[in-house]
């Protein structure tokens, strides 16, 4: 695996990759408000409800476990759902796999700290296409949870008085990211057939399989696409 | 059932934030023990654009009508210029505005 090269992490590739991913940050507050305001009404005080946002940084995980929280919480059933939700991550770990073994250990696990959605499929755009850096997923990392930690206190302090994400569309800015990642990145027959495949598996999943397995399923869907179709050598 | 009384509550934070951590670890972890080949890198490779639809069918399936306008708005212009940022905002303007009517 000779082609791949170790990326580099300069201050200026974090600020860089901070700037990049701010706007999409700004709306990922959105959220961060949405789950500040819920959380207060599901009875949470104010310390836990920022420290959960700053520790966890992982919205829908923690959207679902504001329905389980109570007087009592029962553990195994919320660190299932957890790690449900986030199983996504570590499909995405993998694809970041080939570049960050060539960090030393610290480095390597130090970056995927952040690791969350919109970054990871930046940087990895960025790492495909010869950009050989881990700015868009550290510095960007920073970014999401920096707005992530402000959106939550701006929704545990003004509530309601936050707009309606709906309304300005801020709803779709997620999707709408997340689906010019895929158009960004390199289309060629084995990518398209891998993309179809996984999105019909994802699909079946989401309608027949419990919740929460359709990303895995469609990944790895897809994934076999390209194990069994290989890329003709370079 | 963990009682939120009495640190209980801090307690659950932090096993989820441990959790949640595993999961961004866990999958260069898991792939250090698995010894590369062209086939692997390729299920990597392609498993990588197909994460990102399997994210997104649902979000398509569940969107209203204006929603879904935002998508395909997104998805014509990447097609035509490959630039996200004009493409993202010329979509969430078409739902705002589709909304607003």
């Amino acid at each position: 695996m000779s082609h791949y090269t170790a990326p580099e992490l300069s201050p200026a590739a974090f600020k860089q990759g901070f700037w990049r991913l701010l706007p999409i940050s700004l709306f990922v507050a959105v959220f961060g408000a949405a789950y500040g305001l819920a959380a207060v009404q599901a009875g949470l005080p104010g310390h836990e409800i920022v420290l959960m946002s700053a520790l966890v940084f992982a919205g829908t995980a923690q959207f679902a476990a504001l329905e389980m929280w109570g007087a009592e919480v029962p553990v195994l059933a919320l660190l299932a759902t957890t790690f449900a939700i986030n199983a996504r991550m570590l499909l995405m770990g993998a694809t970041l796999y080939p570049w960050m073994a060539l960090l030393p250990p610290g480095r390597r696990y130090g970056c995927l700290v952040v690791l969350s959605d919109a970054n990871w499929a930046m940087n990895l755009n960025d790492l495909q296409s010869g950009r050989n850096t881990l700015g868009a997923l550290v510095g960007g990392g920073f970014a999401l949870w920096l707005t992530w930690l402000a959106g939550t206190l701006l929704g545990m302090v003004f509530g309601s008085a936050i707009a309606d994400p709906q309304a300005l569309g801020v709803d779709m800015v997620m999707g709408c990211f997340m689906l010019s990642m895929v158009l960004a990145g390199r289309r060629t027959s084995r990518t398209v057939l891998a993309w179809v495949v996984g999105g019909a598996a994802a699909y079946a999943a989401w309608i027949w399989l419990p919740e929460n397995s359709h990303v895995i399923v469609g990944g790895l869907a897809g994934g076999l696409v390209g194990a069994l179709w290989l890329e003709d050598k370079a | 059932m963990i009682a939120i009384e009495g640190g209980g509550a801090l307690l659950l934070i932090a096993l989820m934030a441990l959790v949640t951590l595993l999961t961004r670890f866990g999958g260069v972890l898991l792939m250090s023990f698995v010894p590369m080949s062209r086939r692997v890198e390729g299920f990597i490779n392609a498993m990588a654009g197909s994460v990102l639809v399997a994210v997104l069918v649902p979000v398509a399936v569940k969107a209203d009508g204006a929603g879904q306008l935002a998508l395909l708005m997104t998805a014509v212009l990447m097609l035509l210029f490959r630039r996200p940022m004009p493409a993202i905002a010329a979509g969430i303007l078409v739902a705002a505005l589709v909304r607003a009517v």
